[in-house]
């Protein structure tokens, strides 16, 4: 469980300043300043990471992946691990 | 004293059409050029339409001979030029050839060629690449080929700036007729990059439709990429006067910005500058204005910012105006966009009827503009604006007027 959980945090925390990486699963993406092509940026990490097709598109961004934790949740229900 | 500016040809390859008339007809029909793509393999593509030239056969317009040199992009570029040139009855003779400017807007040029002389070598290993490679995939190759193929020996060269490429073509040609540096341009756009490869990367951008193009409608969901081409013939008033030429409208008014702010992201403070910059130099009040032609790619963060812009540009005169996409037909053809939507703009003001937005579903409360959903409508338009706004933060804006 941890595994995943910080992989995730990790490829998150990489696109912010190093005093802005200490995360919280509350965290919104938009806050800490994630912004779209960041947010794409992301996506194309976490499926080099874990060699999945996360189905993601940037006009519904809004809706999807709103945390930290949403982002973690929903990388773990597509790897099907915890 | 600035020369007017005066269009009387115009030629276009499109997705809902092969030529200028057709188009036309079908734009205000609603007619849908977005389809599952046939020119490329779609098994490995999660987003699978695009707007293609249906039916496309170079060898209705060339022999084998001549298009063998030309990619896909070039080949259209010439075929809308010479319908452009043939429409405005304009014959290159007596030192005219050598005063006659083309600029062409194209975003990325030859992409097939590219895409499939990398497979060639990376995925088929092949030793060697077809000697025409170079000048097929050259992002200026429309122009040249336009040049060759129309006789035209004055300043020529393509603008690149992704998706405003052929609105500073024009907007440039424009600047150049009126200066009195030439007395004629064939300008316009042309782009075809529906190759695997292109496609691979625009669906890693994320901001594609899966469905199909939704400007300003609820539940859009991105932009479709479309491929065509479209020329006008502009020259100058005394020129078109001392040939008697059929005038089909004027062009006024250019206006261009660059946001310097986010890569990709839209921003409604450089797209009101453009605007206002179009307004300004055509000699327009925003109260003139009763139609824009939008750039409405169907993307979320554009028809919003869009909307925004427009509003603050017009104030209250923003709710009594009408802005459509025709990229709710034709998809998003990228360098041949703008080239695409001036003639639909130029159309709009001869014939009195402007084109919808299609596939348009219900209000998205952060568009509320009058997009003219779904049915195109009558209505005078003596003046209006056709916009493009392209990645990298490049903003054009054209103004144009009924001739009078």
């Amino acid at each position: 469980m941890a595994d995943i959980t910080a992989d995730v945090v990790a490829i998150i925390a990489k696109k912010l300043p190093p005093d802005k990486r200490n995360l919280q699963m509350s965290d919104r993406l938009d806050e800490i300043g994630i912004d779209s092509l960041m947010g794409v940026e992301m996506i194309f990490d976490l499926e080099e990471k874990f060699d999945i097709q996360i189905p993601f598109n940037a006009n519904d961004a809004k809706l999807e992946f709103e945390t930290v934790g949403a982002v973690v949740e929903a990388i773990k229900k597509i790897t099907g691990k915890s | 004293m600035p020369h007017r500016v005066v269009v009387t040809g115009w030629g276009v390859l499109s997705s809902i059409g092969h030529d200028a008339a057709s188009y036309w007809a079908n734009l205000t029909k609603g007619i849908c050029g977005i389809a599952p793509a046939l020119t490329i393999p779609t098994e490995l593509l999660t987003q699978k339409v695009v707007a293609e030239v249906k039916d496309y056969d170079p060898l209705r317009y060339f022999d084998d001979r001549a298009s063998a040199p030309m990619d896909r992009v070039a080949q259209f570029g010439v075929i809308a030029a010479r319908e452009a040139i043939a429409h405005s009855g304009l014959t290159f003779e007596g030192g005219l050839s050598e005063q006659t400017a083309t600029i062409i807007g194209c975003g990325v040029g030859g992409q097939s060629t590219q895409d499939e002389n990398y497979k060639r070598l990376y995925g088929d290993k092949a030793r060697r690449l077809h000697p025409l490679t170079i000048p097929k995939l050259m992002v200026n190759a429309p122009a040249s080929q336009i040049s060759m193929s129309c006789g035209l020996r004055g300043p020529a060269f393509v603008i690149a700036s992704a998706c405003a490429s052929a609105t500073h073509a024009i907007g440039l040609a424009f600047h150049m007729v009126r200066s009195g540096s030439v007395p004629v341009a064939v300008t316009g756009g042309a782009e075809a990059c529906i190759a695997f490869g292109t496609m691979k990367g625009w669906e890693a951008l994320r901001v594609l439709a899966p469905d199909t193009c939704r400007p300003f409608s609820r539940d859009r969901k991105g932009l479709v990429i479309g491929e065509g081409a479209a020329a006008i013939v502009i020259e100058s008033l005394d020129h078109a006067k001392k040939r008697s030429a059929n005038i089909l409208g004027e062009i006024v008014g250019f206006g261009m910005t660059a946001d310097a702010g986010d890569l990709l992201s839209p921003d409604a403070g450089g797209m009101l500058r453009a605007i206002n910059g179009a307004l300004t130099d055509g000699g327009l009040n925003a109260s003139d204005v009763q139609y824009v032609n939008a750039h409405g790619t169907g993307t979320a963060a554009n028809d919003e910012t869009e909307t925004d812009a427009l509003k603050r540009a017009f104030g209250d005169h923003a709710g009594k105006l009408v802005m459509s996409s025709n990229k709710s037909m034709i998809g998003h053809a990228l360098g041949a966009a703008g080239a695409l939507e001036m003639v639909a703009t130029l159309m709009t003001i001869r014939e009195g009827i402007v084109p919808p937005t299609i596939n348009y579903l219900g209000q998205d409360p952060a568009c509320d503009i009058d997009c003219v959903p779904n049915e195109a409508r009558q209505m005078q338009v003596d003046a209006a604006l056709s916009n493009s706004f392209a990645f990298g933060g490049l903003n054009a804006v054209l103004a144009a007027k009924r001739f009078s």
